[in-house]
Order: structure tokens, then sequence, then C-alpha cells
């Protein structure tokens, strides 16, 4: 990847503010593009009015076609591409990650809302003198045009494409957004599974914390492909109906695909831009379940150590979150380790808390982006968002996910959680000002 | 029965990769999983794939996993009463 | 940021060209080997490890978990820490490619569940926590090449926090026959 936060930092100027670990990160701006919408206010419509994304398969060439439900994003590659200004022969995990990262980008108000910075080409966010980060997580990469090139190759060594081979590897989509933003200072990919975008958001938290960079937009994107779907298919872990998460009778889950960032500032950066902060990243934390290459310990120790690491840094009590954002998955594993893990940290009282999974499907490198945004949205509003088709509450566990759109409640702090295969669990807690 | 048991106990290893086990260190009626033998829930997708590969027998439901793979006399037995015609 | 003396790598490892060096020097070597496989088996058998498991990991994996191996001989003081106190940070150039290219050659005749779950790098990092019972902040990052001053300022800086007190870190790459593993421990002092 480009650069080194250690040698950027000392080459750059820009004013640092107040450092170390207890150095507030500010969400200026948020962007997200899941199945239930193309935009935040979208989104948020869906979500209101209870509109889950699933569909059969319309985009996905897949022979699971008329059996596997998946929550895709409405748009064409050509749709997006004209969206975004990325190339339409991009892979469709780089334009998702396109559309969300300029949104987030727009509503920070840290670029020409969307305006060509004609002399460079791009959208440039550095144009604004700040040290700018592009931290973006995602599991396919270019999955998707791979599987397209393949067919034709194998039939023909001399047919194929192979310009859709050379996006394949996770960091191209990161690299081609990075330069649509403009964002040279520092640009990762991060791969770590379900967690993926989640652990994006505070590793770019910390880069402004220790004064390496002043903005950041952090996050994650994944599109759909064959790959992941035959994979998570083999597993037996796809509901073949819509997946209904937490459910006593829960089967599994559906895929999804879409991106989310939020925009992190520093308190410098904060203190210039033309509204306030919409809100701080006061809690995050990451702990390995060491359990099982993808199941969760039945005990959820993982989740619990990592719910309970965002809680002592962001220095609140359990009684003080408002709402979780559940990973909640829908498969009998998930659920089963993340309830009990709540249960072991908040009995006997609890937060109102849901599955927006059962809106956009499960987006894996993206769903902790997008969940982020979510909560986020959720302080904003005070909305809580339902846990669609829940029908029997799990028996196991003594508390209820909340199942209708409420607003306007008093919400101060949201915990989010992404947990992925390889045992990697992280939470997030995002607070009102 | 035994024939069928015995050519299971080498599938069963080869397929899994169980290195450090030989046939004759798999009794015919010693759980697989957890306190038998300690496979595991990819373990028993492997034997998914292992009937159907060499038995070309379809289990329907993961669900139907425990009690197909209980022990390797019971999944002969799902074998016998299952062979396709 | 911290005073030089407050941690230490108290332990390294190289892995490559079929050769493996602990803390500098030599500790095995197998130039017979031909295949990744085998050399990895060898050095499995060697270093005298009983966990049946490790046959059942892909080459990335196996890998990682036997340069942990080699790195832990002479610190069983890596078993006192709780295991929340351990992190692990890896990275490498070509993620699972190496796994996913068998998953997908797997896929014309069934697919493999045993193989897909390989097909994510961080799985090396839970083999190795599910090995040691490490519970601590694990990351994967992907590079070109070997970047030891962004990953110790970023172990580093785990240490600064106190989220870990020791941590397991540095570069694991395989790709058909090729292969690399450079692997550093670094300790909280104890003093």
């Amino acid at each position: 990847m480009k650069g080194s936060p250690v040698t950027n930092a000392s080459a750059s100027t820009g004013p640092s503010g107040a450092q170390g670990l207890h150095a507030p990160v500010w969400v200026a701006g948020t962007g997200v593009i899941s199945a239930i919408g193309q935009n935040r206010d979208q989104c948020l419509q869906s979500l209101r009015l209870g509109q889950a994304g699933m569909a059969p398969m319309q985009r996905l060439e897949s022979i699971h076609k008329d059996t596997i439900p998946v929550a895709e994003v409405k748009l064409s590659n050509e749709e997006l591409a004209a969206f975004s200004g990325l190339a339409p022969t991009s892979s469709r995990t780089a334009l998702l990650s396109a559309v969300a990262a300029l949104e987030a980008l727009a509503d920070a108000g840290l670029v020409g809302a969307g305006a060509r910075d004609e002399s460079s080409g791009s959208r440039g966010a550095t144009s604004v003198g700040w040290r700018t980060g592009f931290i973006s997580a995602n599991s396919v990469g270019g999955m998707d045009l791979t599987e397209d090139f393949y067919p034709a190759f194998l039939a023909d060594p001399a047919k194929g494409r192979l310009r859709q081979v050379i996006q394949h590897e996770c960091g191209a989509a990161t690299e081609a957004v990075a330069d649509l933003l403009g964002i040279n200072h520092y640009v990762s990919t991060i791969s770590t599974a379900c967690s993926s975008s989640a652990n994006a958001i505070f590793f770019g938290a910390r880069l402004i914390k220790h004064g390496y960079l002043d903005v950041v937009i952090a996050g994650g994107t994944d599109s759909l492909s064959r790959f992941t779907l035959n994979g998570f298919n083999t597993l037996m872990i796809l509901d073949n109906a819509w997946c209904k998460p937490f459910d006593e009778n829960r089967k599994g889950l559906n895929l999804g695909e879409g991106a989310g960032y939020v925009v992190l500032v520093s308190a410098a950066v904060a203190a210039t831009l033309k509204r306030p902060p919409l809100a701080r990243l006061s809690g995050y934390a990451n702990a390995n379940d060491a359990y099982h290459q993808t199941a969760s310990s039945p005990d959820g120790t993982g989740s619990f150590m990592a719910m309970k690491g965002a809680l002592t840094l962001s220095g609140l009590a359990p009684s003080e979150i408002d709402y979780i954002n559940l990973h909640g998955t829908g498969t009998q594993n998930n659920d089963i380790a993340e309830g009990t893990a709540i249960k072991r940290l908040f009995d006997p009282t609890y937060p109102p808390m849901s599955s927006t999974k059962s809106f956009t499907g499960h987006t894996l490198g993206g769903c902790g982006g997008i969940e982020a945004v979510f909560s986020v949205l959720s302080l904003q509003g005070g909305y809580i968002y339902p846990n669609l088709r829940l029908e029997t509450p799990m028996k196991e566990l003594p508390f209820e996910v909340a199942t209708t759109f409420s607003e306007g409640r008093p919400i101060n702090h949201v915990l989010s959680n992404s947990f992925g295969f390889g045992g990697n669990c992280t939470s997030l807690i995002f607070s009102k000002l | 029965m035994d024939q069928l048991m015995a050519n299971l106990k080498r599938q069963i290893i080869a397929q899994l990769n169980l290195k450090d086990l030989k046939p004759e260190d798999i009794g015919d009626d010693q759980p697989l999983f957890v306190e038998g033998i300690g496979l595991d829930s990819i373990d028993a997708l492997e034997l998914i794939v292992l009937l159907q590969q060499e038995y070309k027998i379809k289990l329907a439901s993961a669900e139907d996993g425990p009690k197909v793979f209980y022990t390797v006399r019971t999944m002969a037995q799902y074998i016998t009463d299952h062979q396709p015609a | 940021m911290q005073q030089p003396n407050k941690y230490q790598i108290t332990a390294h490892c190289t892995i490559r060209q079929n050769k493996v060096f602990r803390n500098g020097g030599l500790l095995y070597e197998d130039q017979k080997a031909l295949a990744l496989k085998d050399f990895s088996e060898g050095l499995y058998n060697h270093l005298q490890i009983q966990y049946p498991k490790f046959y059942k990991m892909d080459p990335l994996s196996k890998l990682g978990l036997l340069a942990t191996e080699v790195l832990f001989i002479d610190i069983p003081s890596i078993k006192l820490y709780q295991p929340e106190e351990v992190g692990v940070v890896l990275s490498n150039a070509h993620s699972s490619l190496d796994t996913d290219i068998r998953y997908m050659s797997s896929v014309q005749e069934m697919a493999s569940p045993a193989l897909f779950v390989y097909t994510l790098p961080n799985i090396m990092i839970g083999e190795i926590c599910i090995r040691h019972k490490f519970k601590g902040e694990n990351s994967f990052f992907v590079f070109k090449e070997f970047d030891a001053t962004f990953i110790t300022g970023y172990v580093k800086g785990l240490l600064d926090e106190d989220l870990v007190k020791a941590c397991v870190y540095g570069w694991v790459d395989v790709l058909n026959q090729d292969y690399d593993a450079e692997l550093y421990l670094i300790e909280q002092n104890h003093q």
C-alpha cells in the first residue's frame, strides 16, 4: 500500500490537536449504498417503512438463481459508474465503494459537493489541506470480474480480457477509489472477513488519535460473487427464504452487497467544519474468539470481550447504551453466541437492539461500514430500526429484539457489533457529542 | 456392512486429513464428533461431500448430520438405506 | 512516543528457502523437500508438535502456525499471559490466493467447505489463536512487500495503549511453492 503513517506524519504539516488514546475522534459525514437504497436517505426510508432488500437474483449469474435469495444493489455497473465517475469496467466492489465514499465526503463538506477538480482530474479531498487517509475494507476484491474472465480463458487461453483480472486483489478496489477521491497521504486495505470494515473504522480513528492523519474516510465494501455464494452454500448457512435473525427458527443468512463509510476527523478539523460533527467514535475494541475457523464459541467469548473492551475505552456502563446494532446474521451459531455474550454483559437490563441485516442481507466486508452509518443515523434521529420477520424470540435468551421502527428517542450511545470468520470480533460505540 | 464400514474409515481419514489416525483407531460405534474422534462442524460438511461424491447420496439438510454421522455404523446404515437403486 | 526500552523483541523467526532461522541461528533445514507441503510436514515432525489439526490446515495456516511454534521455543512464559493480553498482527502480499485457487478448482467437481473456510487470510490468525488460546486484538494487512516500519509502529501502538502485553507480528506469505515467513514476538519488559 501507499506510504506508511510513520513516514507520512513527519513529512506533513497541518495541525494535530490533542493526541493520544483519549483524543476525541469525530464523525463528520456518512455515506452508504445497499440493497435498500443508493444513499443515506433512501436507506433510511426503507428502514422506516420496513422494506427489505432481498429478492430473487437479478444481476448475479448463478445456478442457485431460483433457490437462494440475495440482497443486491439494484443498479448496474454502468449506472454505478455514471454515479461515481469510475470506469464501468471497474470491479463492482470498487464501484459500490466509490458511490458511498463520495456521499460521505460530500456530507462532511470536505469536497466541492462532488465537483471534479479539473487540474488533478480527481474529486480530491486533499485540496482542503488536511492529511487525509482512505481506509477501506473488503473481502472479495475484484472476484466478480475474475469469475467472469475464467470461463472464456479456460476454454481457450487466447481468450479472456486480462483487464478483468488485474483488479482481483483486495487492495485494487481501495486504490481505484483513493485515486478517484484524490487521496494519497495514506491508503490501506484491511481484510478480516465480516469484521473488516469495523476494523478499518477504528484503525482510522487510531491514526487520527496519534496525530498521523487529520481526516480518514473509513469503512468498507463488498459485491456479490459466485465465489462467496457457493462458499457460504457449502457451509450450509444460507437461508433459502428471507433471513430471520434472532428468531428461534432462524435458518441462516442471506448474502448482500453494498458499502458504507464514515468520515472521521480530528478535533482541529471538526472546529473548522460548517456544521457540528454528527457523532463521536467513543469506543472500539477487537478480540479473538480463539474457538473455531468459522464458528463462534457457544458462550460468545470473543463477542463479549469486544463489547466489553469498547465499553471500557468509552468509559460507559452497559446501562448507558441506548441501542445495539447487532451483528445478527441469522445463522444458528452467530445469533446464540452473540445473544449469550449480550446476556453476560447486559443482564438484567437490555437496551433496544436489532439486526439491520434483516434489511440489507449480510454484506461481509461492507457490513461494519454500513451499520456504522446506520448507528450514526440512529443517534441523529433517535431511531430504533426493526428486526424484520421475527416471529418466535430465541428461547435461550431473556430479551427480545425490536420489531418496529421508532424515532425521536433519546439515543446517546449506540453499540455496533461486527464479528468475522477467523474469530475476529469487533465492537464500535458511537456517541452524541 | 463390515466391508462398508472399513471403506468408510479409510475414506473419512482421507477426506478429513486425519493423518494421525489409522482406520483401526476408529471404533465402529465410537462417536465421531466432539467427545469421540473430535470432528467439528466443517468436518461434518466434508462428510456430506463424501457421501455425495463416493455414494451419490445427498443429505438434504445439515440438521440431519448429527444423527447420520454419529458413528461409522450409523453412517454405514444410512448409506445402506439410501443406496440409489 | 515511548521510552525505547519499554518493550523488546524477545524472539524472531524466518522461514524461507527450506531453512528455518530462529533468532538468527539456523534451526532446521531440509533441502530434499521439493514441495512446501513436504517441507512443512518435515518441520512439524522435527518440532515434535502434537497437534493433529495441523494436517487439516491450508498451506498458509500451516506455515504461520509453524513459525509461531519456532518463535515460542524457549519462551515458556508465553503461557503465563492472560488470553486477552496477547495480540496477533500479520501481513502478506497474496492474501489467501493460494487457497482461493484450489477452492475454485474444487468447485468444478464439488465445492469443498474445508477449503472455503481458508479463503480468508485472517483464518491463519484464528488458527494461531486457537492453538495458543490468544484472545487479544488481531488484524491482517495486505501489502506489496513486508513493511516492517508500518507493522512495528502498529504493534507498538497496541502496547502503548496497554491493549496487549505481548504480540506476535510479521509476514507470512504463500503462493503455490513460493513462501516466506518472518515473525517476531514483542513483549513488554517485565522489570
